[in-house]
């Protein structure tokens, strides 16, 4: 049986110094709900795991006008879901979190933690990209600020440096008359992978039909998620026709490259980013046009089965 | 790797172990504490089998280091009942035939228990939303949510 020793983090900088001297053997452990999957499987074998856990602060979920939203590394997925200002504000965000797993693991899993697995499916990655999240990085030589974008370099691979945590992330606040939506497919409705995912942003100009910006992000359907600029800048400045948002959808289709694996192939992959870059885009279109779609009625556009 | 000493508050009582660095909550409960009515069903956090309540939350207890749960307050299936009455939920899987082979139950009970405190009154799609994380494969369910709605309606009236 794999063993490894359990480091607890008093604060920040105990996590930090503790990460740099037990270097490659450490891994920094939060929720552990894909850490103690990967070690049963033998994926990851550390030495020892530096718990970052209990690190007070680092939970936070706040939000002002000036700043936006701000959460902490630690805030748990369930507190992200039930956030009453991410619902109003970061729609594309709550049903990122509310698709994510189900509710016990949402209880244990952190934002953070689906940042730095990195996974190309991560369910709260897309809306994250398409808010311009910016990531908080403390190691040994101090603070940085990288945008999300920048953050992930491959599947399981992000640019963080030896030493380095990721401690919040940062999402602008949304001009008025902004509108979003993420819809992960996947075969089941709950405990499943995303086949492939989309989070699209609208904001509207005051006339209240032009696009003054839009934001798409892919999930699943290439090594990173990503953002698709292409079908972006198709929308920005136009009016958002049917076959404006058609002509976006067929442009995230052309910009992803995805993979055949056991839950889609790759050319199946292609066509449900064409329709779900479409749907979410219709449906942030309708929010940021004004219409108010309770947060139940999110939950159910939130996961498309593919039975 | 030593054992670590663990302080947790498990249905009520302090108590103080010993355990593995390694160990989950899960183990910990089962071996180290000798409270089975917890399942292992997946050990990966798929299929429920392993809810406790931990800190007023429902959690997959599979996927929880037991050190990172230093000074928590745990609930388990073994805490619900007095001697004398059975929990509202237990009664009311009872009452409803919410169970055939019971591997995953005690997983189901303490999701909804975890359901109604946040949630008294849940419509039947939102006790259906909170058993997604819990796998049984006798009942089609289809009890197992009359049997959460019977038990909130119960426990409204009591308040």
């Amino acid at each position: 049986m794999l063993r490894f020793d359990f480091l607890q983090a008093r604060n920040l900088r105990h996590a930090i110094s503790l990460l740099e001297r037990h270097g490659e053997e450490a891994r920094p452990v939060a929720g552990s709900t894909d850490f103690l999957v990967r070690w049963r499987q033998g994926f990851w074998r550390p030495a020892c795991v530096v718990n970052i856990k209990g690190i007070s602060g680092l939970g936070r979920i706040t939000y002002s006008p000036q700043n936006g939203l701000r959460l902490g590394a630690l805030a748990t997925v369930q507190a992200i879901e039930t956030n009453a200002q991410v619902r109003r504000r970061y729609q594309a965000l709550a049903t990122g979190a509310t698709s994510f797993a189900g509710v016990q693991v949402r209880n244990l899993a952190t934002v953070g933690g689906n940042v730095c697995n990195a996974s190309p499916a991560g369910d709260t990655l897309p809306a994250l990209l398409a808010f311009d999240a910016q990531c908080g990085i403390t190691g040994p030589d101090g603070a940085r600020i990288l945008p999300l974008t920048e953050f992930f370099q491959g599947p399981g691979r992000t640019a963080l440096q030896p030493g380095e945590l990721l401690t919040e992330l940062v999402l602008p606040p949304p001009p008025p008359r902004t509108g979003s939506l993420y819809i992960k497919h996947s075969p089941r409705g709950a405990m499943d992978i995303a086949t492939v995912g989309v989070a699209s942003v609208i904001t509207l100009e005051e006339d209240g039909v032009t696009c003054r910006d839009a934001r798409i992000a892919l999930g699943a359907v290439g090594p990173v998620p990503f953002r698709a600029a292409e079908a972006e800048s198709l929308l920005k400045g136009r009016e958002l026709s049917p076959d404006a948002l058609a002509q976006a959808a067929e442009a995230a289709r052309h910009a992803a490259t995805p993979i055949d694996d056991v839950r889609g192939t790759a050319a199946y992959r292609k066509d449900m980013v064409e329709a779900l870059t479409r749907r979410t885009l219709q449906h942030a279109l309708r929010m940021a046009g004004g219409r108010r779609v309770p947060f139940e009625e999110q939950r159910r556009l939130a996961v498309q089965t593919a039975f | 790797m030593n054992k670590q000493p663990l302080r947790l508050t498990i249905n009520g009582r302090e108590r103080q172990i010993l355990v593995a660095p390694y160990y989950s909550l899960l183990d910990t409960l089962r071996d180290e504490l000798q409270l089975t009515g917890t399942k292992k069903g997946c050990d990966e956090g798929d299929c429920g089998a392993c809810t406790v309540i931990l800190d007023g939350q429902p959690v997959t207890s599979c996927l929880v280091l037991a050190l990172s749960a230093q000074g928590s307050e745990v609930t388990t299936v073994e805490g619900l009942a007095t001697p004398e009455t059975l929990h509202p939920v237990q009664q009311a899987f009872i009452e409803r035939g919410g169970l055939q082979c019971g591997y995953c139950t005690q997983g189901l009970i303490m999701a909804a228990v975890g359901l109604l405190q946040d949630n008294p009154q849940p419509s039947a799609e939102e006790v259906k939303f909170a058993i997604g994380n819990n796998l049984c494969r006798c009942t089609g369910y289809t009890k197992v949510v009359e049997a959460i709605l019977l038990a909130a309606e119960r426990m409204a009236e009591v308040e």
